[in-house]
């Protein structure tokens, strides 16, 4: 039963990761890639941490109990961690003034000001 | 009062990450703890004028909120994984955009978590925040429109009624909700 329940997490974690490195492979440009690499990383880093801990706790024991609440506390870290992380490479990429990928035709944005000296 | 709460989470991590409960760790953790608590137990809380009462409570609103955001993160993770398998249609539903959005949250923390909200929630990044203005990066049209603006309204009332109740901007709702 335990079983069944780590490999659906750990798979799903798989899957999220699968869809994660193809939409940075494919996706056009800096900013979209780190949509991309910021988002799916947080989830599929929280589902395979969890399903570790919950097959850690096949022997129910309190020194399992703590690596488990030890996991835990490493998934809170990614949580505030990795958005912020990836905010800070956008934010590191808006002031190298990198242009952001638009469709081609697109009108230009009013409020868009990357690329120009602000 | 602050430094006893400051040692009694000090504790709590010192017993989860040694992990050992004979007499000599636990005793050797509480003097350790004491004596950060006592060094450094004014810095854990800086506004000391509110109550441990009403920070449970907002930790608790915080939770709340958690659940709430962790949906919207299995949302955006679908839309993500959407656009990347989504073969040829993929430059034609890519039509990235940079807005801004003004907030009437007033304090630091209300807004890190108000950007990194946004970051985790389906097609916008928050690139900066400068004063009170943040700058979203959005993936696509869909993600960038009046929708994203109502989105990111309501992301921005939960925040504000988790953090800042005194907000003059919040309180008409909490009117309506009771």
């Amino acid at each position: 039963m335990l079983d069944i329940l780590v490999i659906i997490f750990m798979v799903m974690g798989l899957f999220f990761f699968f869809g994660t490195t193809v939409g940075i492979v494919r996706f056009p440009d800096f900013y979209t890639r780190t949509h991309a690499a910021g988002k799916g990383d947080t989830l599929s880093v929280m589902l395979m941490l969890f399903g570790l801990a919950l097959y850690n706790l096949h022997h129910l024991s309190p020194a399992t109990l703590l690596v488990s609440g030890k996991i835990v506390i490493i998934c809170v870290v990614v949580f505030i961690a990795s958005p912020t992380a990836t905010h800070a490479i956008m934010d590191a990429g808006y002031e190298a003034k990198v242009r952001h990928w638009s469709r081609p035709g697109a009108p230009k944005d009013p409020q868009d000001n990357s690329g120009e000296k602000q | 009062m602050f430094i006893t709460v400051t040692f009694i989470l000090l504790f709590i991590l010192w017993v989860l990450f040694s992990g050992k409960f004979d007499l000599f760790h636990l005793s050797l953790g509480a003097i350790s703890c004491a004596m950060v608590a006592a060094f450094c137990g004014k810095l854990l809380f800086q506004d000391k004028s509110r109550h441990l009462g009403g920070r449970l409570a907002e930790a608790g609103r915080f939770l709340r909120y958690l659940a709430w955001l962790l949906i919207q993160i299995v949302q955006a993770n679908f839309h993500v994984i959407g656009l990347a398998l989504s073969g040829r249609r993929l430059r034609r539903d890519l039509d990235p955009h940079i807005f801004h959005f003004k907030t009437v949250l007033r304090h630091d923390f209300s807004k890190f978590v108000l950007a990194n909200s946004i970051t985790l929630t389906p097609g916008t990044v928050t690139i900066r925040i400068h004063g009170d203005t943040l700058y979203i990066h959005a993936i696509s049209k869909k993600a960038a429109g009046d929708l994203a603006e109502d989105s990111i309204s309501e992301m921005e009332r939960r925040v504000g009624h988790i953090f800042e109740r005194h907000n003059l901007c919040f309180i008409a709702d909490k009117d309506n909700q009771a």
